[in-house]
């Protein structure tokens, strides 16, 4: 019970602060001292005390797509473990409904640039969906990796505890795999090199053009939802780096905030060391990710 | 009265629903509204006897003689056949009820005559495929079904592009029938009876077994539109009016992937070979259908192809069944056909929600070019709404039924790559390939959902549109409403699901791996409310954080541009550009590039077009080469019906003097 307690705690509270340690990382590399490390919750919670404009092109997809976008990815977070907490649900098939879910998101986002009629707007929005199409084949072999893993159609079997398996046999597939699934989360999180959170030249831009006519508490909501989804995918991606577990309650949560925090450093490190890629580059990014989760599985399959 | 001869009844009275029309001549409305009331009271008729049918016994099985030499008139429900009545009788009287405001023009008096006399002979005859239990008989229903969608399909015969999509659908539908007339001829040699009953395993020679399963799977790929014998489908459904173009993607198609089930069930367990090509053919159909809906500018030509997507699915769950027989594994029997009837029956709903849409859109802009439409959304609320759902729906996004299908499949696909069997690999392929199918689709259906119902209106016409009458919208409620239910109360199909597995697998009774056990549907519907009741609540924080806020409106942001117009928007072909171009390897898209040279160009333009590879790039090359070179055939051609007639005394003494001679 007080596991389930801090999984969705941490679930709630968390996942802005990756984004201020990411950009803390960031200046840190410029020489900077960059904003506070609590500046993600500051912005979204003066963007939930804001009004609100709407574009008078806008219909009520416009509206509810946040909404949507922050409850399909809160409902994804209950279906992944974290720390010492198994998965609050957890059914068979359930990462199925991880998948959709993350797709349901997408749908409605998309759908909602789409409506403002604006074309900065549909040029993300077909980034977005383009890139989706390689992104989820890559998903969907990293998963599948994991449940030949573990022998578990259930996110919680796939991602609680240990490894199930001498570690040996299965260390190159799962290294392949991790390479993958961090482009996927990279990718799917909008950090650089697919696209970069900090642009402000709408041409460029996948996620951040697709929000240039949200507002007010629109906008808190979708910065909100897209810091949960680092936090999400960080979850499943950690436990494919490191398949460790104390076995005591409190030292596992201390080791999963701890390399959570460690996560949010290395995009932090990405993003300094790295350029975005050219727009036309970034399909290839994204077949490499299936390629590595696709040879992960062929490796272990064989 | 036992519930074959409801069905039987009900049967009837789609048959003849477009009878008083003819007759009547002198008024037109009364006659199409006694066939819609027959279309709607047959249909009411047959879901009652389809539902009693479920909760008794089964099969029923009623045989009658018939003056015929051979064949006899055999007919009878199970399980596998209740599932495939259900779309029969739920969308072609919901279309007849969309017909009457949608065919009503006084101009379309005798194009509605022949509509409504052909639109219930083709829904009477597609309710005897299922239940035919013989060879002949079987045949015969099939036929007039293919004959039936003809003329329903041709019926604005005036304009040239329908007469050709016509003919082409004509001769694709009859070379696929060859198949099945000489499937069958084999079928009758290996069992000498025409009867569609499970042949026992071993009596049979494995070759014989192996030239049916694939001359059936040709012959039936053409009507359930399979790649790559697809061809005649697009056209087909574009050019059809909205409500038949329903029937026709929503029911008729399914005829197709019923003779795929019916015959796999019939033949005794095949190597393991035949799984794995049904897993290949629907993963090919799956992803290209898909791909090419995504290239098309025709917003029911894109419905048309994502069609085939569909099929393409429900052939991977058959695939995965068939799998399963052949390495007997029972569980993978349950959750791929499991999964595979249950998709048909929900494609059979979404799919005509969003054809009818799709009506609703043509009846008010009169145009289906989708580079023209945007904003209906302001303009059409109701119809954009049912577009949402059935657009969520067809995408396998929770919490509607679509994804309840799909988890099935994939939960089986799933189960088969634990195994560590040799059908491991193409059932994680066959994963893959649906997730990219799955992201193809939301990219597809974004692209149609913004380009049609979002941003500003690209036409004049389309800034006039208004929403449709009652008659329109009622039909879309009745669909829309199915799929919702569907989506959160998935244990309602249950029943149903394990009756159809259990006659394919021609085991009576309770199945080994109930679907109870092997999935988990009634988390899945929970999880759908869970997912509504989240988005009601965040709806409700974004209310109160908005309470007596300012809530300005302006226009979209521009980049301080002075005058942005509607022709500035992204376009269709724009959206789906790039993802046509990764996919460029199979669509082979044309386009003419704008001419820009000098300092002052010349005005140029741009277009381009995704054709169907396989029509338009082979299989009409290989008829005009045909035309080219074969010209003297037509000394046979004379155009006299007695000199036919010659030609058939000819044969039949031919075949008497083989006879003969031979034994």
């Amino acid at each position: 019970m007080m596991n389930l307690l801090i999984h969705v705690i941490l679930l709630v509270v968390l996942p802005p602060l990756l984004l201020g340690v990411i950009n803390k990382t960031k200046a840190l590399f410029a020489g900077r001292r960059g904003p506070p490390v609590l500046q993600a919750y500051y912005d979204i919670i003066k963007l939930m005390r804001k009004g609100l404009v709407l574009s008078r092109t806008t219909t009520w997809i416009f509206v509810a797509a946040p909404a949507v976008g922050l409850a399909t990815i809160l409902l994804a977070g209950l279906l992944v473990p974290q720390g010492a907490s198994r998965s609050p649900i957890l059914f068979t098939g359930d990462l199925i409904l991880f998948a959709y879910l993350l797709g349901l998101g997408r749908f409605f986002t998309t759908a909602a640039a789409l409506d403002t009629g604006s074309p900065f707007e549909g040029m993300g929005a077909a980034r977005e969906v383009t890139f989706a199409c390689l992104a989820e084949p890559a998903l969907l072999f990293g998963l599948l990796v994991l449940v030949r893993l573990s022998g578990s159609l259930t996110m919680d079997g796939m991602l609680h505890g240990p490894l199930k398996v001498p570690l040996g046999p299965v260390a190159a597939p799962l290294v392949l795999v991790a390479i993958g699934l961090f482009i996927v989360l990279l990718a799917e999180s909008c950090r650089i090199p697919v696209d970069d959170p900090n642009t402000h030249l709408e041409l460029t831009m996948i996620h951040e053009v697709m929000v240039l006519d949200h507002s007010g508490p629109l906008l808190g909501m979708i910065l909100y939802g897209a810091a949960i989804k680092l936090f999400v995918l960080g979850a499943i991606l950690l436990h494919v780096v490191a398949p460790f577990q104390f076995g005591h309650a409190g030292l596992d949560w201390g080791l999963f905030v701890v390399e959570m925090l460690a996560l949010a450093v290395l995009i932090g490190i990405v993003e300094s060391v790295m350029a975005r890629l050219q727009m036309r580059h970034v399909p290839y990014l994204l077949i490499s990710a299936v390629l590595f989760c696709g040879f992960g599985f062929a490796l272990l399959i064989r | 009265m036992n519930n074959l001869s409801l069905i039987l009844t009900a049967t009837a009275l789609l048959g003849v629903s477009g009878v008083p029309a003819i007759l009547c001549r002198r008024g037109w409305l009364p006659g199409q509204r006694i066939a819609a009331g027959l279309m709607v009271a047959g249909s009411i008729l047959g879901l009652a006897g389809t539902g009693r049918a479920l909760a008794g016994p089964l099969p029923e099985l009623w045989i009658a003689a018939w003056g015929l030499p051979i064949g006899q008139f055999a007919v009878a429900i199970d399980g596998l056949s209740l599932v495939f009545l259900l779309p029969i009788f739920v969308v072609p009287g919901v279309g007849a009820i969309y017909g009457l405001g949608y065919w009503s023009g006084v101009s379309q008096v005798e194009s509605g005559r022949r509509l409504g006399f052909f639109y219930g002979l083709l829904a009477a005859a597609m309710a005897l495929v299922v239940i035919a239990r013989d060879g002949v008989l079987f045949l015969i229903v099939w036929e007039v079904m293919a004959v039936a969608a003809f003329f329903v399909a041709t019926v604005e015969d005036e304009k040239g592009e329908v007469r050709r999509a016509g003919w082409i659908y004509l001769i694709a539908t009859h070379l696929g029938t060859l198949c099945l007339i000489a499937m069958f001829a084999l079928l009758h040699q290996a069992t000498s009876s025409w009867a569609l009953t499970p042949m026992a395993s071993g009596a049979v020679a494995p070759k014989l077994t192996t030239g049916i399963f694939l001359l059936g799977l040709v012959g039936f790929g053409v009507k359930a539109g399979l790649m790559p014998v697809h061809v005649w489908l697009p056209g087909a459904h574009a050019n059809a009016p909205s409500h038949v173009s329903a029937v026709m993607s929503g029911v008729m198609l399914k005829m197709g992937v019923y003779g795929i089930v019916r015959l796999t069930g019939i033949l005794p367990a095949g190597p393991v070979w035949w799984g794995g090509l049904l897993l290949g053919v629907g993963a090919l159909s799956g992803v290209l259908g898909i791909a090419f809906a995504i290239g098309q500018g025709d917003l029911k030509r894109l419905l048309a192809y994502s069609s085939i997507e569909n099929i393409g699915i429900i052939t991977m769950g058959v695939g995965l069944a068939v799998l399963g027989r052949s390495m007997e594994r029972p569980e993978w029997i349950v959750l791929g056909l499991g999964g595979a009837v249950l998709h048909m029956w929900n494609h059979s709903l979404f799919k005509s929600l969003l054809f009818l849409t799709a009506g609703a859109v043509i009846h008010a802009v009169r145009s289906r070019e989708i580079e023209k439409l945007g904003g209906l959304a302001k303009r059409m609320p109701v119809t954009a709404a049912f577009f949402v759902l059935g657009a969520v729906a067809i995408c396998a996004l929770p919490p509607l039924n679509g994804f309840v299908s799909e988890y099935v499949i994939y939960v089986g696909l799933l189960q088969t790559a634990l195994s560590g069997a040799g059908a491991a690999w193409p059932a994680s392929l066959g994963a893959v390939a649906l997730a990219l199918i799955g992201a193809l689709a939301a990219a597809c259906f974004v692209r149609l959902l913004g380009t049609v119902f979002l941003g500003e209106p690209r036409s004049s016409a389309t800034a006039e549109a208004h929403e449709p009458g009652l008659s329109l919208l009622l039909p879309m409620a009745v669909l829309g409403g199915m799929c919702a239910a569907l989506g959160l109360a998935p244990w309602l199909t249950i029943r149903l699901v394990e009756r159809a597995a259990s006659a394919w697998q021609g085991v009576p009774g309770r199945l080994a791996f109930p679907l109870e056990q092997t999935t988990q549907l009634t988390m899945v519907g929970v999880m759908g409310w869970v997912l509504l009741l989240m988005v009601a609540l965040l709806l409700v924080v974004l209310k109160v954080a908005l309470r007596g806020k300012a809530i300005g409106r302006t226009g979209t942001w521009d980049c301080g541009y002075a005058r942005p117009t509607a022709r500035m928007q992204y376009t269709g072909s724009s959206f789906g550009q790039s993802l046509v171009g990764l996919f460029g390897w199979a669509l082979w898209p044309r386009r003419r590039e704008p001419l820009v040279k000098g300092a002052l160009p010349a005005p140029s333009s741009f277009s381009s077009e995704v054709p169907d590879t396989v029509l338009d790039r082979l299989v009409l090359p290989a008829f005009r080469f045909a035309d080219y070179f074969l010209p003297w055939l037509r000394l046979l051609q004379q155009g006299r019906i007695h000199v036919y007639l010659l030609y058939i005394l000819g044969a039949v003494l031919a075949l008497l003097l083989w006879g003969l001679t031979g034994s």
